[in-house]
């Protein structure tokens, strides 16, 4: 308990900078994974073609070398600089929008055919038939399984304490320094994310059970 | 598949087509070449920078690197798929003495952070005067976390079953052992293998967490050649070639995932497990890092 209340402050600050994080690159990664799984299903090959390549890439990185990449080897390049929570947030972006497309576009599998059919026989574009008819009736299958997607990335922003950004994760380095008990104030980090990730699982569940009975 | 949401392209449609598609190559070589540009004008491809890939020592050490990846990959698979069974057997059992205890293993692995749990082991236990070596706490962290995806995959499994299976057992007299070892168990396994190699990729990926705790792995090495000023500072090519390394290994577990696949379709011995509940937990877990 005494790690907790002399910390408290630090506690409150590093989660507050992980949520950050995760609402950042939340809406970036379900941004860019939607538009890719736009790529995935449409009609044009090239567009097919760069989502897979992009999706297959990416989905079997490590995270933790995008990280790096962006930590280490990006500021070589010269480009646009990116400050380490920024460059977190763009690494959580790219990574985890590789598996909202996946999921995304699963959804959009589970569509009947009937559907995309029927808009096409009343005329319908692709991109009408895509967001009027079969979207709308896609993101509720996806739902579930775009909470735990969300789930993992909450979980993979303490991944950033690595690589200088004073997140969640990087309270074990200021413990260290300053001699505190570690296994009490890591075990406390790790009671908060149970207490962050497990009310998101029973809203994942009750969704999945909700919305299954309707489709 | 995604062929069902367009029709087959009438002259119009083609010639659409093949214009987005020109728009499309241009966007994909504008994009690839910006970066490509990049690379070129800040040096990343002038041969000096490549040179560390010609040494032996250089070489035998990447390969070594390669090794603990892979040594601390294959004992913590063995290790998770053991975890997971004597836990998806906890979360099966009859009896709430045991089900209870590993539900809520399984739970509270699964949603704490893999390298929060090994900042644990590596950070926390020295302070109860147990020093795990970095390889101990990457293989324990890696274990318990996947050991409980694991559990929940195995469990799914063996729900999955068609009932009559169980209930035709039961009806000749077996026992709950029996009924699980002899008949639910063979069935289950089979029809879950390509979903447990693809969680092993996952567990391959998070092996790579070891940097940040300094376990002597690819991207460590990564980090101490790509700061040697005697090469030139190489840290993007090193980037490059360990992303390969790691990319070819995953692709190499997924195609082996996909083949079993194959071969689980072929095979008429097989019962068709009635929905992808173990896909769906693994699906909705792959993103663990």
């Amino acid at each position: 308990m005494s790690v907790l209340s002399t910390y408290s402050d630090l506690f409150l600050r590093a989660f507050g900078t992980t949520i950050q994080l995760f609402l950042f690159s939340a809406v970036g990664s379900l941004v860019l994974g939607t538009f890719l799984a736009m790529l995935r299903v449409s009609p044009v090959p090239v567009f097919r073609a760069a989502g897979a390549v992009y999706v297959t890439l990416v989905r079997n990185t490590p995270l933790t070398l995008v990280f790096f990449f962006f930590a280490f080897a990006y500021p070589l390049l010269k480009m646009l600089r990116l400050e380490p929570f920024q460059g977190a947030v763009v690494a959580l972006t790219l990574y985890t929008s590789a598996f909202i497309c996946e999921v995304v576009r699963s959804g959009i599998n589970t569509v009947p055919v009937g559907q995309a059919e029927a808009s096409r026989a009343l005329g319908l574009t692709f991109g009408q038939m895509l967001f009027n008819v079969v979207l709308p009736q896609a993101l509720r299958t996806v739902v579930p399984p775009l909470v735990s997607t969300l789930i993992a990335l909450l979980k993979n922003t303490t991944i950033a304490a690595g690589f200088s950004v004073s997140d969640a994760g990087s309270i074990s380095y200021v413990l260290s320094e300053e001699g505190a008990n570690m296994l009490v104030g890591l075990s406390w980090v790790a009671f908060f994310f149970v207490l962050l990730v497990i009310p998101l699982t029973l809203v994942q569940r009750a969704l999945e059970k909700r919305w299954s009975v309707a489709r | 598949m995604s062929s069902v949401l367009f029709d087959v392209p009438g002259p119009k449609a083609r010639l659409r087509h093949r214009l987005l598609a020109v728009v499309g190559v241009l966007a994909v070589v504008g994009v690839v070449g910006f970066i490509g540009y990049r690379f070129y004008d800040s040096g990343q491809f002038e041969p000096r920078l490549w040179e560390w890939l010609q040494y032996e020592t250089v070489q035998l050490e990447l390969l070594a690197r390669l090794g603990n990846t892979l040594r601390a990959f294959a004992v913590a698979a063995v290790l998770a798929v053991l975890l997971g069974a004597v836990l998806a057997a906890g979360r099966l059992s009859d009896h709430a003495v045991w089900r209870v205890p590993a539900t809520v293993v399984v739970e509270v692995f699964r949603a704490i952070p893999l390298l929060i749990m090994i900042f644990i082991f590596y950070f926390g236990l020295p302070t109860v005067d147990i020093k795990p070596s970095q390889f101990v706490a990457v293989v324990a962290g890696l274990t318990l976390y996947n050991g409980s995806v694991l559990a929940e995959v195995f469990r799914a499994g063996v729900l999955s079953l068609p009932r009559g299976q169980a209930e035709a057992a039961y009806a000749l007299g077996m026992r709950k052992t029996q009924v699980m070892v002899q008949v639910l168990l063979p069935q289950a396994l089979r029809a879950m293998l390509p979903t447990i190699v693809s969680q092993l990729v996952v567990l391959l990926k998070d092996t790579a967490l070891g940097f940040i705790i300094n376990y002597k792995e690819l991207l460590d090495y990564a980090k101490y050649l790509g700061t040697q000023g005697q090469f030139g500072r190489p840290l993007v090519p090193m980037t490059i070639v360990v992303a390969a390394v790691y990319i070819a290994m995953c692709l190499l577990l997924t195609w082996v995932a996909v083949s079993l696949e194959k071969r689980n379709r072929r095979n008429k011995k097989i019962v068709e497990p009635e929905n992808r509940a173990a896909e769906q937990v693994v699906l909705s877990n792959a993103s663990g890092v």
